[in-house]
């Protein structure tokens, strides 16, 4: 495996070309493999997912070994790495399908015009909906993005345009790194901690979330704005420098508007990482059958917990019909932030700054 | 860190405070009212941040620290508030090793498939499909992870117990739900997939194209030229993109308060629903509706707990981070 | 030019968005109450807001049908009620934060917490029955259609000490079933919780030999068993894995196999109206007083025909409250759930047993006097 240092492979018989297996060998493999697993799963009366472990095996072992009698070591081990390499993206591709399976085929069932605009009040049972959680998901994520949007876009603005050198960028940068990973729960614990010394005890407001949301959200729109003002070229704040335009109209005119498009793109992407967000609303934003648009009184359903209740104590009669809301409610709350998450990157392709690479 | 290349930066290091050049625009912008204004309000969002990061530990010590007496009643029936936050976090730090046991090994072979082995069209739709990943809300997770995952798992469960079963780890009995740590551990690990797999492929995409062409040309197989340049060049960075992982992982709330069964005790079956230990994250939000009074003290003490652990681990997680960049 | 189009690309995102919010209020919150029971006519009563309690989650499916019902009389209030937990509910209700409570327990003082409720009430604290409902003892057995336990066994399963289903003991209650030889799975509320107190003493009252945990609200670890969140946590966790057994309010539980439990010579199987019989039987509660109707269930009871896994849950109240509203909306709500219509209401909905006329009466001449 370390024969790189010592003589590759020169022997004696000095052909132009190494033995090597065919173009098709590989594929070849591949066919038999799952001819084996099939066979087998067959013989032993296995499923499919046997069938699939055994044609994997057969195929981490057999290719290696033909390639081990035909092109020797080093190229069977290159083969055993190009196999285990793949194989972890087709491993990693399995949680995705299912769970997009799952939940298109279980949630895909109850959508209908009812389910959309109907709430859960005076809902027993059948005929409930998800317009109150859709509302309560919009306000509190668009708070929360009007809270961090300016905090956010103006801190990197500093980091890149004022704060070049100085300690107290340095100081920023690494703790908008730490806050990155601030546990959710915690953030959400902050809001309530927050939310309780203005109002006093049992308090569940919808702006709490927003609250609790930003404190999540800010620091994915610095980073991603700070990496954007970064791609910014000097040269067009020296020209604009240079025509005796003013620094904070240089940021305003110049600089934000060329990374716009990558700005947008980082916020929409932190928009739907924290529309999924669960822990912190069910904290501070709470749960309620009715349809609230008044962030700033009383509780306010999100899908997030929306789901989360209606999975984890519905009414005992009706299980079933709460199971298919937790459904529904979960594949409208990941359609919506699949779709950000397809605007942002059709955003970003179209209008990224030509980089050099 | 023997053997890693070194090299002058010939890449643009997006992460690096101070990496780029700087140009100073200060002298441009002398005595004027909207200059001062501007600067304020960004230096202003700036301080803001600081203030707010600082907000959350205040809060989290002023409200979780008069926990740290709690007992008996106030500490969910046990002796002092470790003998509660102790089991806690055992399971946060169990559950958090599995995930990153499985996803590590996982997230490196598809970084590598993004950066090195799929063609480069491919590449970047292969990219995008592990960042939806990413996307999926977490109780979303849970809803999977309890419904499809955890019962498809029983049989493999039982499989363990039956063949592996002299390991403490999976000594079962296997509970028919399929609700065990080994579950939760695996949903965290598909969860911090996207994470460490995101950082390891901009740092493999890095690796300096020269070194990997000579040792091409020097005959290595692919895997070997991986092997001699990516990696070495790539270490602290796949530390990091690792300890980043798990700092999600550690702070992960409600895929686990779903999937995992909600005790409070020390133990390192694996496969068995009696004795896997709940974690903080979870524990809280299981429990936070249902508390208040010196109960509501012991959970944002908890929190406080993670709060400090999720904290240390991203902390060291961007030093590292940031070390390597300096010297790439 | 790139930053004209970028700016075209925002513009939409802001207008459908804006148009989405314009539009305002689900189409059931418009229309007629629908589903709140016969017979409930939109009586105008003038009570309007929000009105949030929570507590016990043995309450919730019949709080749910008492929201619908009393929503539908008075279309301008929201009932919230968060299922927390019995413990929850009574701290929450003592710290202020709610303004009624659920509880399967009563208020005592062994904690202080009767006291501490009194001085937030600032004087008399309210505490009726709502809700009577038999624990069920559900399991998921294939094959096996109805399974008889006599209080030692079941004590006896739920301590670990019975492990497998054939079990000499099981066999002995279940003479003509076919059990299977396979590890019982314990199935317990990991939270703490009202259900869990009463089965616990209701297991101390029968077989104090067996289970010698007394009666407690947190399940004790060292007895072993799979724990969940919550009573539907319970049923959750049995009905998805076979050959489980555990304990939880009847009504969450229809859809699982229930056990007959021994009473004296027979086994009864869980009924609103079997479990009836034992309030009728059992003594008030030490605290028992003008505005608390509380009691001490009889678990040992032989008597025929009563189920005796039985849990009383009690709403509390406080006798008077600072804000008009606010006991208004709490005198209208608790009124309606005592009333016949809310009573019938949960009977329907969530397998309740209703209170027989006698302890209505006096419980609506409790809360009559709340101002």
């Amino acid at each position: 495996m370390t024969d790189l240092t010592t003589t590759p492979s020169t022997s004696d018989a000095l052909p132009l070309q190494a033995p090597s297996l065919p173009r098709y060998g590989t594929i070849a493999a591949i066919v038999f493999a799952i001819a084996v697993g099939a066979l087998v799963s067959m013989v032993i009366g296995a499923g499919y997912v046997a069938a699939l472990v055994i044609a994997w095996l057969v195929l981490v072992v057999a290719l290696p070994l033909w390639s081990l009698a035909v092109e020797g070591g080093r190229k069977a081990v290159d083969r055993v790495a190009t196999l285990l390499i793949w194989s972890t993206f087709g491993l990693a591709m399995i949680p995705l399908v299912s769970l997009i399976y799952t939940v298109i085929s279980k949630g895909s069932g109850i959508l209908s015009g009812q389910f959309f605009n109907n709430s859960m009040r005076n809902v027993l049972g059948e005929g409930g909906g998800i317009y109150h959680a859709i509302f309560g998901t919009l306000i509190v994520t668009a708070l929360a993005a009007a809270i961090s949007v300016p905090i956010g876009i103006l801190t990197a603005i500093y980091l890149v345009e004022y704060g070049k050198g100085k300690k107290l960028a340095r100081v920023i940068t690494f703790l908008v790194d730490v806050m990155t990973g601030i546990p959710s729960i915690v953030a959400g614990l902050f809001a309530y901690a927050l939310f309780v010394l203005i109002f006093g005890p049992g308090v569940r407001l919808g702006i709490g979330g927003s609250v609790a949301l930003s404190v999540l959200m800010i620091p994915i729109v610095v980073r991603s704005s700070e990496e954007m003002l970064k791609l910014v070229p000097d040269e067009l704040r020296e020209a604009s420098y240079a025509l005796g335009v003013p620094k904070w109209r240089t940021i305003v005119k110049v600089v934000v508007p060329t990374a716009i498009a990558g700005i947008v793109t980082g916020v929409t992407l932190a928009i739907a990482r924290v529309a999924g967000e669960t822990a912190p609303l069910l904290i501070i934003a709470g749960f309620t059958t009715d349809t609230n648009l008044n962030p700033f009184s009383d509780r306010m359903t999100t899908l997030p917990v929306y789901i989360f209740q209606s999975i984890a104590s519905p009414p005992g009669l009706y299980r079933q019909e709460y199971e298919d809301y937790a459904w529904g409610a979960a594949l409208t709350l990941v359609t919506i932030v699949m779709l950000l998450n397809v605007l942002a990157r059709v955003i970003g392709a179209v209008f990224a700054p030509k980089s050099g690479r | 860190m023997a053997g890693t290349v070194q090299e002058s930066p010939t890449e643009p290091d997006p992460g690096g405070p101070g990496g780029s050049v700087v140009t100073s625009g200060d002298g441009g912008s002398t005595g004027r009212v909207g200059d001062r204004v501007f600067a304020g309000l960004s230096v202003g969002s700036a301080v803001l941040i600081v203030i707010v990061l600082a907000g959350v530990a205040i809060f989290l010590l002023e409200q979780g620290l008069p926990a740290l007496g709690n007992s008996g009643e106030s500490a969910y029936g046990k002796d002092n508030i470790w003998a509660y936050v102790g089991p806690l976090l055992f399971g946060t730090l169990l559950a958090a090793l599995i995930a990153m046991i499985i996803a590590t090994p996982l997230a490196i072979g598809v970084a590598l498939v993004i950066s090195h082995y799929a063609p480069r069209r491919i590449a970047t739709a292969f990219g995008w499909l592990i960042d939806l990943l990413a996307a999926i809300p977490s109780v979303v997770y849970g809803l999977w992870g309890i419904n499809f995952l955890a019962l498809n798992l029983v049989p493999v469960y039982n499989w363990m117990g039956d063949n592996l079963g002299w390991l403490p780890f999976f000594e079962g009995p296997v509970p028919n739900s399929g609700r065990t740590m080994m579950t939760g551990g695996i949903v965290l690990a598909v969860m911090a997939l996207p994470i460490i797999t995101a950082i390891c492929r901009e740092i493999f995409a890095q690796t300096p194209k020269m070194h990997q062409e000579a040792a091409l040309a020097l005959g290595a197989t692919r895997w070997e030229m991986i092997r001699m340049t990516v990696f070495p060049y790539a270490r602290s960075g796949m530390f990091s993109a690792v300890l980043l992982g798990l700092g999600r992982a550690l702070g992960e709330t409600m895929a686990i308060a779903l999937v995992l069964p909600p005790s409070v005790l020390v133990s390192f079956n694996l496969i068995t629903a009696e004795g896997a230990s709940s974690t903080i994250a979870a524990n809280i939000a299981n429990n936070f509706g249902n508390a208040s009074g010196s109960k509501v003290d012991t959970l944002i003490f908890s929190g406080l707990v993670l709060f400090v652990i999720t904290f240390a681990v991203n902390f060291l997680g961007r030093a590292i981070a940031a070390r390597g960049q300096v010297k790439g | 030019m790139k930053i004209t189009s970028a700016r075209q690309a925002i513009v939409p995102g802001i207008a459908v968005l804006a148009l989405a919010l314009t539009a305002c209020g689900a189409d059931n919150e418009d229309a007629a109450p629908s589903g709140g029971g016969e017979g409930t006519e939109a009586v105008e009563t003038g009570l309007t807001g929000t009105l949030s309690g929570g507590g016990a989650s043995t309450q919730q499916a019949a709080m749910g049908a008492w929201a619908v019902g009393f929503q539908g009389i008075n279309p301008d209030t929201t009932i919230n009620y968060d299922p927390i937990g019995s413990g929850g509910g009574r701290e929450q209700f003592i710290s202020g934060g709610f303004p009624f409570a659920g509880s399967d327990a009563y208020l005592t003082d062994d904690e202080g917490e009767l006291s501490a409720a009194e001085e937030q009430c600032g004087g008399t604290v309210i505490e009726v029955p709502s809700y009577v409902s038999p624990i069920a003892v559900a399991y998921n057995l294939p094959g096996v259609d109805t399974l008889n336990l006599k209080p030692e066994t079941l004590a006896g399963i739920m301590a670990g000490k019975i492990t497998t289903w054939d079990d000499q003991k099981i066999v002995d209650d279940n003479p003509n079933a076919d059990l299977p030889s396979e590890r019982i799975n314990a199935v317990h509320r990991s939270d703490e919780s009202g259900t869990t107190e009463n089965f616990t003493d209701y297991l101390t009252a029968v077989a104090p030999d067996v289970w010698d945990a007394g009666a407690i609200e947190i399940w004790p670890t060292e007895y072993g068993g799979e724990g969940a969140n919550g009573t539907s946590g319970v049923v959750q966790t049995i009905g998805n894995s076979e050959f489980s057994i555990g304990y939880a309010d009847a009504s969450q539980a229809q859809a699982l196999g229930l056990a007959n439990i021994g009473v004296g010579d027979e086994f009864v199987p869980p009924s609103a109206e079997a479990a009836a019989q034992i309030l009728l039987a059992s003594p008030p509660a030490e605290d028992a007083s003008d505005t608390k109707l509380i009691y001490d269930l009889d678990f040992a009871t032989e008597e025929s025909g009563t189920y005796p896994v039985v849990l009383t849950s009690y709403l509390l109240a406080c006798q008077s409250y600072d804000d008009a509203e606010t006991a208004a909306l709490v005198k209208g709500f608790v009124t309606y759930v005592l009333s016949d219509a809310g009573q019938e209401q949960a009977a329907a909905e969530a397998g309740s047993a209703p209170l027989n006329d006698d302890l209505q009466a006096q419980a609506l001449e409790i809360v009559d006097a709340i101002s």
